[in-house]
């Protein structure tokens, strides 16, 4: 098995197993137990848990003391970190910063626009993008060196993700921008949530007609629809998100208090369906403020038990 | 050119309010060509203040002059006769001329008639936008002639992002995605290949990061 860092996360998809990872977003306060209670509901059913970098551009705890809280507890996180509000100075300290507390696993995004959160009036930085942000982790890993130049003592051993989104226009260069990524440096790579099926495997088609799947574990992203609002929600107003009309008619057609399993069972059958596409390697479960569910999820999936990995 | 907006009268008076005498000082440049602070404008902004003033039963006299620029000091000077008549300026030229002036007459208050906005062009009769930001190392060569600090919201060198959508941009739906138009244009060139591309990350030391910029050529200096 051939891993180049200590992260759980990168020996699990080394060994061939279909990944679970899921994510928990902040509390907009300082109380870490939001946190922790969270990851309680799902540690036991995922190999890792993503936490959100202030998501939509909302002020929350952050993401890098979240993850050291699921550090203590014995977990896997991923630490996520936008590159909107943090200079290059600042991100390669806060890498160092997660390493020292043997955090080793990193997705590297740009962050939505400000101007999407509660402080539109803010400055956003935007000093190095998400793609950039990938070869500086690579670079601080492998060559032990900063931007500067400088050595490192002690170099971030840390398993380097980044986000995809196949459904994000223009459509014929969200290969060519993976391709971009894997040129960076990214090792796995989670996807925006998929609801249409046929689009993602269309993608993951011309990913593999490049042997792109052989390069980069790719974890297919799915969030379930909580009800009918919601995935109308998702259909007209988060950019970069493709909800098949068929999806919201399927949440719409049953009657509200059933709407939620409803949703369950479109995130399950989704899991079923991709687990048979070639190139996926495992699954990002992002049940938004509704943690308690990805249990069920990874159940009835077929993804339970999650293999045992020191 | 350097595109500007006139501020809110109220915001105007609130400078003046308590003057009797005043010099507007519009700009032949770029101010002009933008509709903001040309000699029409500066007669707008002159009748405009007259008569608010005249509401509240009050006289204010104001001079109109128009110079050619006011980013350089022999246009500046055109006033050094005059100025002292007054007991403040209000300059309609972009925020560079407010403060040449404001450096050349040291006694006189000097106030800004404008919002100055951005580098840009006239897209279209009424509709100015942006396509430069002065990063002082131009990477127009590497995108296909698209500049995606000036015109992508995350100024993103390796874009686009998740949130682009049937060509625009995720924060507006009027505002064009800049790596859209890159990539239109690198497939017109046929040379949609150059996307995959890394464009390394930027020394902005060259930008407004490495502090405020000059460039001095010795060969023209007197």
């Amino acid at each position: 098995m051939n891993t180049k860092t200590p992260s759980r996360l990168e020996k699990i998809l080394a060994a061939g197993h279909l990944a679970v990872t899921s994510e928990c977003g902040p509390p907009r306060g300082s109380n870490g137990d939001a946190i922790t209670k969270k990851a309680e509901m799902i540690k036991d059913y995922v190999d890792a848990i993503n936490i959100t970098d202030n998501q939509t551009s909302v002020t929350r705890l952050c993401s890098l003391a979240s993850v050291i809280h699921l550090k203590l507890m014995g977990l896997e996180p991923v630490l996520q970190m936008v590159t909107r509000d943090r200079n290059r100075i600042a991100l390669q300290s806060d890498i160092l910063g997660a390493a020292s507390f043997g955090i080793n696993n990193i997705l590297c995004l740009s962050g939505d626009h400000q101007s999407f959160g509660d402080n539109p009036q803010g400055q956003n930085v935007f000093d190095i993008d998400s793609i950039q942000l990938i070869q500086t982790v690579r670079l601080m890993r492998d060559e032990g060196k900063f931007l500067g130049g400088d050595d490192i003592d002690q170099p971030p051993k840390m398993f380097v993700g980044a986000a995809a989104n196949p459904f994000a226009d223009p459509f014929e260069i969200r290969v060519p921008r993976l391709a971009k990524k894997i040129a960076a440096g990214v090792e796995f790579i989670q996807t925006q949530c998929i609801y249409n099926l046929e689009k993602f495997e269309l993608w993951m088609k011309q990913v593999r007609d490049r042997g792109l799947h052989e390069k980069v574990y790719i974890l297919a992203g799915v969030t379930p629809f909580k009800s009918a609002g919601m995935a109308k929600y998702m259909k007209n107003r988060v950019p970069g998100m493709d909800v098949p009309d068929e999806v919201v008619k399927r949440m719409s057609d049953v009657p509200k208090e059933k709407q939620p399993e409803e949703g369950i069972n479109i995130c399950v059958e989704s899991i079923q369906r991709l687990k048979e596409v070639e190139g996926v390697r495992g699954f990002h479960v992002m049940a938004i403020e509704w943690e308690e569910k990805v249990p069920e999820i990874v159940e009835r999936s077929g993804l339970y038990p999650r293999p045992k990995i020191e | 050119m350097i595109v500007a907006e006139r501020k809110p009268i109220d915001e105007i008076i609130g400078f003046v309010k308590n003057c009797k005498k005043i010099l507007l000082v519009g700009c032949n440049e770029c101010v002009t060509v933008c509709y903001a602070g040309g000699k029409k404008e500066v007669g707008v902004l002159a009748s405009a203040l007259k008569m608010a003033f005249m509401k509240e039963g009050k006289e204010l006299e104001v001079e109109e002059v128009t110079l050619e620029r006011q980013c350089d000091h022999e246009y500046l000077e055109e006033i050094r006769n005059i100025i002292d008549q007054y007991e403040a300026v209000i300059s309609l030229a972009c925020g560079v001329g407010v403060q040449f002036l404001a450096e050349k007459y040291l006694t006189t208050p000097v106030f800004p008639g404008l919002n100055t906005s951005f580098m840009g062009v006239t897209e279209e009769s009424g509709v100015w936008s942006e396509r430069c930001q002065g990063c002082g190392q131009c990477i127009l060569g590497q995108t296909a002639g698209i500049c995606p600090i000036s015109r992508c919201a995350k100024r993103l060198l390796n874009g686009p992002c998740g949130g682009s959508t049937d060509g625009k941009c995720e924060i507006n739906k009027e505002l064009d995605c800049a790596w859209q138009l890159i990539i239109d244009r690198l497939k017109e060139l046929g040379r949609l290949e150059d996307y995959e591309k890394l464009i390394p990350i930027k020394d902005w030391s060259t930008e407004r990061a490495g502090g405020p910029r000059k460039i001095v050529r010795e060969d023209l200096k007197s």
